[in-house]
């Protein structure tokens, strides 16, 4: 399988601070790949390095064999790249169904037109209602974002960024904060994405047992390091991984 | 039977206005009419701000620039090019959207605080060079003897603008004109897109919008309109005063939008109205009128939310006459 996101010695430092350091990872294309590694381990900066929310200080990030390094997220979105945020991030002022128009919207380009309304197209809206079933908001199209519960905040993410129809999906913890409910669904939905739609994931998780049942690859940071790569069972067995996890700091 | 009626009410509503608009002049000494027209100015250039603040949640302190250069352009054009209000008009909006490109290309690159100080020191910037530019502006003297126009359209008496009655007319099919323009803009993908950038400009960056092209656009539309509210004021009082360029000037739409309510598209235009009476009636019989425009402000924000159309809009008859634009749709 071909490399559809690569970094290459990648680095970010905040003032003494090397969050990232030179991390070179490829993603193969249709995998789920997760990236985990304790508290403060860089996993978040390099997620905002990968979607173009920080730019790096050394270092390239390609995604499709194009080097991306330093373009704006609006154009990576263009390129295919979606995200979600560790802390829920949606319009809280419009319905679900708007939130979910207002993206597929942006992906066709006509969110300048300053004459037709959202709901204009039937083909747009029945679209928009098709994404929202298949994350499973259907029965709250016309409720508004805020009035969500957390759970069904993080589903209408997913919505949005699936709007986008990328081939790449970031997800920043996305069960963060789920009861065993809500995780439950959003494991199958993550699955569903990964394994039908083709689409590569990424993701980042704090719940170990979750991410060795649901990944193809996992990659280890520790203190912005690459310490390793490879399938959950290699992860399982590696030792400078276990002395990550358990403190033992060389 | 009850819902019924209100549904009646309903749809009376906007008949009975207009036709309460259009008798008005008629049935008022002359003083109301150009009380009416000082607010359906005060309604344009309310709207024009509130389509940046409410819709897009920036919060200009600036917003005058665009008010004070459509004025001066409307009477420079009077005054030196020609005797036609159409070309005035068509000048100011203009030149109003090309000054609100120019700044709000510098502006839309920040937010919160930093894009308000922005603004706050290009209205001022706006306004000194306003005041030292003698030949351009008259300076303290503002622009005087400013020609007022006449319209003629063939077939039609000739319309005399200098006649209060007339331009009555005349400033409200254009601020009616203008408010549809502005309602079907909030109403359509650019709005809603508009709207998910003031809940969340990283999620629609993340979305594949360019948030500062939405936003520059935006605010130079912002402009545009405020431009034409500025040129409507000029054959109103026949002068241009560095008034119209001014802070305070700045502040007066910020009043209106949120004593009418910010998410409401006719919060301005009640917030206008509001404002103009309150201003009018305190003159008369007190002075520091501004002293109770604020205890009125305090008021609104601490007890009305919504501001005024926020709070009628809680009473079932009014909900969809007050809802021309409720946030939602």
């Amino acid at each position: 399988m071909a490399a559809i996101l690569e970094t290459r010695d990648l680095c970010l430092s905040f003032g003494k601070l090397r969050a990232v350091d030179s991390v070179s990872l490829s993603v193969e294309e249709g995998a789920l790949t997760s990236v985990i590694g304790p508290n403060g381990a860089g996993k978040t900066t390099f997620f905002n390095l990968l979607s173009g929310h920080y730019r790096p200080d050394k270092g390239a990030v390609l995604l499709k064999g194009q080097d991306i390094t330093g373009l704006p997220p609006y154009v990576l979105v263009k390129m295919g790249m979606g995200r979600s945020f560790q802390i829920t991030n949606i319009f809280p002022e419009l319905t679900v169904l708007l939130n979910v128009c207002v993206a597929l919207t942006a992906s066709t380009g006509k969110s300048y037109d300053c004459l037709h309304g959202l709901r204009s197209s039937a083909r747009t809206v029945s679209e928009a209602v098709s994404i929202i079933e298949s994350v499973g908001l259907g029965p709250y199209v016309d409720y508004k974002g805020s009035t969500l519960s957390h759970g069904d905040r993080k589903l209408l993410e997913f919505a949005l960024v699936l709007a986008i129809k990328p081939s790449i999906m970031l997800l920043d913890e996305p069960t963060a904060g789920m009861n065993q409910e809500e995780t439950n669904n959003t494991v199958r939905l993550v699955r569903e994405i990964s394994r039908e739609k083709g689409i590569t994931v990424i993701l980042t998780e704090h719940d170990i047992d979750l991410v060795f049942s649901i990944s193809d690859r996992i990659a280890v940071l520790n203190q912005g390091r690459l310490i390793a790569l490879g399938t959950p069972g290699e992860i399982r067995s590696n030792e400078a991984v276990k002395k990550a996890y358990l403190g033992e700091d060389a | 039977m009850k819902d019924r009626s209100a549904s009646f009410v309903r749809r009376l509503l906007p008949f009975l206005a207009a036709g309460a608009l259009v008798v008005y002049p008629l049935a008022l000494p002359r003083f109301y009419s150009s009380l009416a027209i000082e607010i359906f100015i005060m309604a344009l250039f309310a709207l024009s701000f509130n389509l940046m603040f409410g819709y897009a949640g920036m919060l200009s302190f600036g917003h005058a620039v665009f008010y004070g250069i459509g004025a001066y352009t409307a009477a420079l054009v009077l005054k030196h090019a020609a005797e036609s209000m159409a070309l005035a008009i068509a000048c100011s909006m203009a030149v109003s959207f090309v000054a609100a490109l120019v700044i709000g290309f510098i502006c839309v690159r920040f937010t919160r605080t930093y894009f308000i100080m922005l603004t706050v020191a290009f209205g001022e910037l706006v306004y000194v060079i306003g005041h030292r530019l003698v030949g351009v502006t008259g300076g303290d003297d503002g622009l005087v003897g400013i020609p007022i126009p006449q319209i003629s359209l063939p077939g039609l008496p000739v319309i005399d603008l200098s006649n209060m009655r007339v331009y009555y007319y005349f400033s409200l099919v254009i601020v009616a004109a203008a408010a549809v323009v502005l309602r079907i803009i909030v109403k359509s993908r650019f709005g809603h897109v508009l709207r998910a950038i003031r809940d969340s400009q990283q999620r629609a960056l993340f979305l594949g919008l360019n948030v500062r092209r939405h936003l520059l656009l935006c605010y130079a539309l912002a402009g545009l309109f405020a431009g034409l509210a500025g040129a409507l004021l000029v054959p109103f009082e026949g002068m241009v005063s560095l008034e119209t360029l001014h802070f305070s000037t700045s502040g007066n739409p910020i009043i209106v939008s949120i004593l009418g309510g910010t998410q409401f598209f006719l919060g301005p235009v009640v917030g206008a109205a509001i404002f103009i009476l309150v201003k009018d009636t305190v003159q008369n019989v007190a002075e520091f009128w501004m002293l109770w425009m604020g205890i009125i402000l305090v008021a609104t924000v601490m007890f009305l939310p919504g501001g005024v159309v926020g709070f009628v809009a809680r009473f079932k008859p009014f909900r969809s006459a007050a809802g021309i634009a409720k946030k939602e749709e």
